[in-house]
């Protein structure tokens, strides 16, 4: 059997490290949002341009067919004189107001704390059969807390686009990851009912142990199928596909790694009655 | 519980049915998915009312909602959104749209319909003219107006109809004004200056101005369609290409059947035997999905297909947790009661999540979020029930527990 909850101390540090990084990293670097949050324009058209109107500031970047334009929210009618200036078949063009951003920006801090509430409630709901169970949906909580900052770190440190589908993706990492701890801890559960005397930590540990096959088989066949949506589903999803790699590889490694030693910690007595 | 054997071939041959009978369904090109903005190409607009100077929001977000339908469903786009969102916005989307310019300028344009009489003016140097003064009457008093054709000279004529209000207006107007010339304006300009012979009282009016056949047209179109009650902003444009629609299109299923053969290995390599029928099991799940999606019929985006995909990596999980008490419990009902309470809390916490996805964020997070709601549920269902019946069956067969 592999001993997780014995040398949990090393896995709290690492843990700890890599949230103290994503936060400075937030500090630092920041978040780099998208349009969809700050408001701008997006123009990407297929072939050259011929020329740009002077009065604007454009963020030129190269696309294999041609290139991306980005500037400052535009109406239709100097969208339409861009066009005219430019001469390039347009492929997809986006202009958001920076109203509509900050909208987004509130309903997306209220979406991630609601569905971190109804969790806490649901798991305290599902283990009220058990000693403490708030206990258990507060460390769900936290174990998919931590994956959630690792992952908004990762995209913080390389400046990739916070967009909508980002927000999505770590909404469903957050769904994803606490499904993952639920699994470890309802094994606890069962196995705590089942045996009666014994230590609690052992317990735990054989619960893990039990669960790891299923926990790295899951996580691989989804990972799987990211990496299909990353490396073949265009550009628009590679985001989108990245940001649930990484929260899914960690949501994995938390609910082994953090969740369940973390219901041993701060587990006073370490013995069943 | 352990169904009878006849009762598991007939549960098992009756979802093989359906599962064929879905794919039937899928595969029928004269009934296509419908596909949502970013797949087929399209324009999605999001609209600010100035609601500053108005009692009733409510009420007149929807008269703008109602306006801009009637304008919108003159661009003949298959299935047009036009919805309110939040207090003050709209939201229009025009799929396969070809000329979103012309859409944006009709949508936002107010037409204002009035009818002048004459008067005389007298200027600063003491001239005698003739100029025309506003009435109460408008095309807010407008019940329909239709195209027509002169009979003698095929002339294209704009019919008006006067509602009650408008009626009576209009015959106050042509006594006073007999002999004298009425003026219709149109956003300001006189675009026909007739003269009243004499009174009309049934609420009945022909512009004969000099049109041409489309904007004749055109015109009675704008004057049906109304005016906004408040004036609108648009304050964001999403429009996205026909090709790279198609490409995106293209790119996500080729991902989704990459992600569908990488699992099914997978599957096969560790589990052997129980691993293909969990893959059957798939199979059928990803078919009754689709079919599902088809039949609401549910709007098939890029996130929504990136959703499905992603739940056939979530819908072993199910058959990973029973496989796995497969080997700790000796039968077979056994492994499945044991493995339901994790299966049952894990989907309902994505669940949870998908209903907060829904109900909180923009359209391209719902696709997304129904598409994963729906996958996990149905992936429960293919889990447990599916391959609990291939695994009977083959036992059965081989006479094992």
């Amino acid at each position: 059997m592999l001993q997780f909850i014995k040398y949990r101390k090393i896995w709290y540090i690492f843990s700890g490290l890599l949230v103290l990084a994503s936060i400075i990293s937030l500090f630092v670097y920041k978040l780099n949002f998208g349009i969809d949050f700050t408001g701008g324009s997006v123009l990407e058209v297929k072939g050259i341009i011929r020329e740009l109107p002077e009065d604007i500031k454009f963020n030129i970047q190269k696309t294999p067919s041609g290139v991306i334009l980005k500037f400052k929210p535009v109406d239709e009618e100097t969208h339409q004189r861009i066009l005219e200036k430019i001469h390039a078949e347009e492929v997809r063009f986006e202009s958001i107001g920076p109203v509509v951003g900050q909208e987004l920006k509130q309903k997306t801090f209220w979406a991630i704390g609601i569905v971190l509430v109804l969790i806490i409630l649901y798991i305290t709901w599902a283990f009220r059969k058990v000693e403490n169970p708030f206990k258990y949906g507060l460390f769900a909580v936290i174990a998919l807390g931590h994956d959630v900052l690792i992952t908004i770190g990762v995209f913080s440190f390389f400046r990739l686009e916070i967009d909508t589908a980002f927000v999505a993706a770590v909404l469903t990492v957050l769904g994803y990851s606490v499904n993952d701890t639920i699994v470890v801890f309802d094994r606890i559960r069962e196995n705590l009912i089942k045996t009666k005397k014994g230590d609690f930590v052992e317990v735990v540990n054989q619960s893990v142990n039990q669960t790891l096959k299923r926990s790295l088989f899951t996580g691989l066949g989804t990972l799987f199928v990211l990496l299909a949506i990353f490396f073949c589903g265009g550009p628009t999803l590679k985001n989108f596909a990245l940001a649930l790699i990484i929260g899914i590889i960690f949501g994995t490694y938390s609910s082994i790694f953090i969740a369940s030693p973390l219901l041993t910690t701060f587990n006073k007595s370490g013995r069943l009655k | 519980m352990t169904l009878s054997r006849n009762k598991t071939y007939f549960f098992l041959i009756l979802i093989l049915v359906i599962a064929v009978g879905a794919g039937v369904f899928d595969w029928q090109p004269e009934r296509p998915f419908r596909l949502g903005l970013d797949l087929q190409g399209g324009t999605h607009l999001i609209y600010q009312a100035d609601l500053s100077q108005t009692k009733d929001k409510s009420q007149a977000m929807q008269g703008i909602r109602d306006v801009i339908e009637r304008r919108v469903n003159l661009f003949g786009v298959a299935e047009p959104v036009v919805q309110v969102s939040g207090k003050n916005k709209l939201i229009v989307e025009l799929a396969g749209i070809k000329d979103v310019r012309q859409a944006i300028a009709m949508i936002g344009e107010t037409p204002s319909l009035d009818f002048r009489e004459e008067i005389e003016i007298t200027d600063e140097q003491g001239n005698q003219q003739i100029g025309f003064q506003m009435t109460s009457l408008t095309g807010q008093q407008l019940k329909s107006s239709s195209l027509e054709f002169d009979p003698t000279s095929y002339q294209p004529l704009v019919n008006l109809e006067f509602n009650d209000q408008g009626k009576k207006i209009f015959a106050d107007l042509t006594q006073k004004n007999t002999g004298k010339r009425l003026a219709i304006f149109l956003d300001n300009m006189p675009i026909s200056i007739p003269v009243v012979r004499e009174p009309i009282l049934d609420g009945k009016a022909v512009i004969s101005g000099d049109f041409t056949l489309e904007a004749a047209k055109q015109l009675a179109q704008r004057l049906n369609a109304g005016a906004l009650p408040v004036p609108i902003t648009l304050i964001s444009e999403q429009t996205i290409g026909a090709s790279l629609g198609r490409d995106s299109l293209e790119k996500s299923l080729k991902a989704g059947v990459i992600g569908l053969a990488l699992v099914a290995i997978f599957m096969i390599v560790f589990y052997g035997l129980p691993g293909i029928f969990a893959v059957l099991a798939l199979a059928i799940y990803g078919i009754l999905t689709l079919a599902i999606i088809k039949l609401i019929p549910i709007t098939l985006t890029l996130a929504g297909i990136a959703g499905f995909i992603l739940s056939l990596g979530i819908a072993i999980d199910a058959n990973v947790l029973i496989f796995e008490r497969l080997k700790e419990e000796k039968r077979l009902e056994d492994a499945f009661r044991r493995a339901w309470p994790a299966i049952c809390d894990g989907n309902v916490s994505t669940l949870l999540t998908c209903l907060i996805l829904y109900g909180f964020t923009t359209s391209l997070v719902k696709g997304f979020a129904l598409t994963l709601g729906i996958g996990v549920i149905l992936s429960m269902f293919s889990g447990i029930i599916i391959t609990r019946l291939l695994l009977e069956t083959y036992a059965s067969i081989h006479k094992i527990s």
